[in-house]
C-alpha cells in the first residue's frame, strides 16, 4: 500500500462518508470502503481513471474539483480528501473554503516544492528542480501551484483553519524532524 | 449474439376490458401487447433479470438474428456472451414500447372495436405509460426486482422513470445519453420532423393505411433526424464535401454531394421500416417528459433507491451533457449512488450505439460490482 494511503487510512474513523477530490483509479476510495467500511466517492477529471474507478466498484463523477462543490450542502461528508491534487487546481482557495464547507474535516495531501534536493538544484544548478517526488519538467508538469509545508501552515493560519495533525513522508517512511526540510510530501488533517 | 442464436419475438397482450389501463392523459385503453425478445436465461430466484428500452425508432429486437434476416438487432455488439450485458450471467429483456410499430399496440394497429387501423385514435402516450405498460411485463414474467434497466436516448428517459416510479423494483439504472425532459430546442427539431410528415398530403391526417405512404414528408422527417444523431465532426469526416458519383458539381439540384445521397437514402429507408404515425405518437411522448414537473428537479428524485450510471458523450449536441450533470447534481443532494462519465467522441448522439468500446468497460464493470 502506498504510504500516503497508509496514512490517510490512519485518520480516518470506521463507517465514515468521505468524498475524494481528484480520486485518480479509486485506489484509495476503495481501501476507505474495504477497510474502513466507509461511505465514499470521489471526483475526477481524466476520463481513463473513471474507467479503473467503476472497475473498482467505486462511485466517481467525472469533473473538475474547480468547478465547484454546489451539489453538496454545509458539512455532508466527514471527511473530504485533496491528496497530490490541490497543486493542480486553478483555484485552491475556494477549493479548501468549499471541502471545509461540504466536510467536517478535510485532508490535504501535498508535494513539498522546498525540500533540501530541491533547494539544493535550485541553489548549486540554478535551475528548477526535478525530484522523486516531483518528476516532472517546467513545460510538462500539470502542477499549477508550487508551496512548501511552511507555505501551507501559513495559508492555514491566515484563514482560521486548524491543522489538527501534520504529516511529513519521504522515501524512507514519516520524517521526524525540520518537516519542510526532509520531506517530500506532507498530509494534513484540518477543519475550520 | 455472439453465438448466432437465432431469435424469437414473443408477446404478452393484457388490459383486456374490462381491465383496460388509465394512460396519463386520462383515457382508459385496452387491450395493450407489447412484442418482446429476451436472451439469456432467468436464474432460479430470478434476480438477474436486466429490462433495456430502446431509441425513439428502436424494437424489442436489440440482439441476436432473426430467422432469414442478415442484420442483427440493434445494440448486438453490448448484448451476447461476454459482452456487456453478458447472456451467461444475465437475463436481458427488451420490449417494443406501447406506440410503437414493431409488434406492440400502436397507432398501426387494428382497433379491435371497429377492425380498422387506430391511426389518429390512438390516444397521446407519454414515456410515463411506456413504462407503466412495461411494469406489466415484468410482473407477468414473475420479476420482483430487476437487477438493471438501461436505455439509451428514450431508453433512457424510460430507465429513469421507471426508477422514479418503481424504486423498490430495481437495483440499478444504467441512462446512457438521455435526460431528464426535453428542451425548447430539443421540442422545435421534433416539430419540424413532425410537420414535415404532417404537410405530406398522403398522410391524410394519419389515415393512410392501405394507401399510399406519406413517403416524402417521412423521408424529410428522418433526414433531420439523422442531422441531429451525428456531430458536425462525424459529418465532417465521414463525408466531407465529397461528391456522389461525379466528378464536378452538377449546378443543378440533382445531388451532388455525398451527404445528401446519404441523408436521401437514410429518409427512404425509414419509410419501408417505420410507421408515420409512431414517429408522430414517440416524438410527442418524448417532447411532454419532464421529470422535475417545471420546476424541482431535487425534489422529483425523493424516494428513489437505485444506483445510477450515467453516460454521455461530449459530441452530443441533442441531448447535451449539461442536463445529465443537472440530473447528477439533483440525485446527489438526495444522496443517490451515482457515477456519471462524459466520453470523449465525436459520434454524436448516435454514440450510444456506435462508441461501444467504453460503455462496455463501464456497463460491464458496473454490473459486475453490483451486491
Amino acid at each position: 500500500m502506498r504510504q500516503d494511503h497508509q496514512y490517510i487510512l490512519e485518520l480516518i474513523e470506521p463507517n465514515s462518508r468521505v468524498l475524494d477530490l481528484g480520486c485518480g483509479d479509486g485506489e484509495l476510495l476503495s481501501l476507505l470502503i474495504e477497510k474502513k467500511n466507509c461511505r465514499a466517492a470521489g471526483i475526477e477529471i481524466d476520463e481513463k481513471e473513471i474507467y479503473k474507478c467503476v472497475e473498482r466498484g467505486v462511485t466517481v463523477s467525472h469533473g473538475d474539483i474547480d468547478s465547484g462543490l454546489s451539489d453538496y450542502s454545509d458539512k455532508r461528508f466527514d471527511y473530504v480528501i485533496l491528496n497530490e491534487s490541490l497543486q493542480e487546481v486553478l483555484n485552491p482557495d475556494k477549493v479548501i473554503a468549499e471541502a471545509l464547507r461540504v466536510g467536517k474535516k478535510a485532508i490535504v495531501g501535498i508535494p513539498n516544492f522546498c525540500n533540501l534536493n530541491a533547494r539544493l538544484q535550485i541553489f548549486c544548478w540554478g535551475k528548477v528542480p526535478v525530484t522523486e517526488g516531483l518528476p516532472y519538467k517546467w513545460y510538462n508538469t500539470p502542477n499549477l501551484r508550487f508551496l512548501s509545508i511552511k507555505d501551507f501552515r501559513d495559508f492555514c493560519a491566515e484563514r482560521n483553519i486548524i491543522i489538527e495533525q501534520e504529516c511529513a513522508l519521504n522515501s524512507k517512511g514519516k520524517v521526524r524532524f525540520a518537516h519542510n526540510l526532509f520531506s517530500e510530501t506532507a498530509i494534513f488533517l484540518i477543519h475550520k | 449474439m455472439s453465438d448466432l442464436q437465432i431469435i424469437e419475438t414473443q408477446y404478452f397482450t393484457f388490459a383486456n376490458p374490462p381491465h383496460e389501463i388509465t394512460l396519463k392523459c386520462g383515457v382508459k385503453f385496452g387491450p395493450i401487447t407489447l412484442a418482446y425478445e429476451t436472451y439469456g436465461k432467468l436464474n432460479a430466484d430470478k434476480s438477474n433479470a436486466i429490462l433495456i428500452f430502446h431509441a425513439l425508432t428502436g424494437d424489442a429486437h436489440a440482439a441476436g438474428y432473426h430467422k432469414d434476416v442478415k442484420d442483427p438487432g440493434w445494440w448486438e455488439p453490448m448484448i451476447g456472451k461476454g459482452r456487456a450485458f453478458d447472456t451467461d450471467k444475465y437475463f436481458i429483456i427488451c420490449a417494443n414500447v406501447i406506440g410503437g410499430c414493431k409488434g406492440s399496440t400502436g397507432p398501426s394497429s387494428i382497433n379491435p372495436s371497429t377492425g380498422k387501423p387506430y391511426g389518429l385514435s390512438f390516444p397521446v402516450i407519454t414515456i410515463e405509460d411506456m413504462v407503466v405498460t412495461q411494469k406489466h411485463l415484468i410482473d407477468h414474467l414473475g420479476i420482483k426486482k430487476l437487477l438493471a434497466a438501461a436505455g439509451g436516448s428514450m431508453g433512457g428517459l424510460m430507465a429513469l422513470e421507471w426508477s422514479v416510479r418503481y424504486p423498490d423494483t430495481l437495483q440499478s439504472a444504467i441512462l446512457i445519453a438521455a435526460n431528464y425532459k426535453h428542451t425548447a430546442q430539443q421540442i422545435a427539431l421534433h416539430e419540424v420532423a413532425r410537420q414535415a410528415i404532417m404537410s405530406d398530403p398522403n398522410w391524410s391526417k394519419g389515415d393512410y393505411y392501405g394507401k399510399e405512404l406519406p413517403a416524402q414528408g417521412m423521408s424529410v422527417s428522418r433526414m433531420i433526424g439523422h442531422i441531429t444523431y451525428m456531430s458536425e465532426r462525424s459529418m465532417e469526416e465521414k463525408f466531407g464535401r465529397k461528391l456522389q458519383d461525379k466528378e464536378k458539381v452538377g449546378y443543378d439540384f440533382s445531388h451532388d454531394f455525398e451527404v445528401e445521397s446519404y441523408l436521401r437514402y437514410r429518409g427512404a429507408s425509414f419509410v419501408q421500416r417505420f410507421d408515420a404515425n409512431s414517429y408522430l405518437y414517440l416524438s410527442k411522448a418524448l417532447d411532454y417528459f419532464d421529470l422535475s414537473e417545471g420546476s424541482d428537479l431535487v425534489g422529483a428524485f425523493k424516494g428513489v433507491k437505485n444506483k445510477f450510471l450515467i453516460i454521455t458523450f461530449t459530441s452530443d449536441w441533442l441531448y447535451p451533457s449539461y442536463q445529465s450533470k443537472d440530473m447528477v447534481r439533483a440525485m446527489k443532494a438526495n444522496d443517490i449512488d451515482v457515477s456519471f462519465i462524459e466520453i470523449d467522441t465525436n459520434y454524436g448522439h448516435d454514440s450510444f450505439l456506435v462508441e461501444i468500446e467504453g460503455q462496455s468497460k463501464l456497463v460491464k464493470s458496473f454490473l459486475n460490482n453490483l451486491k
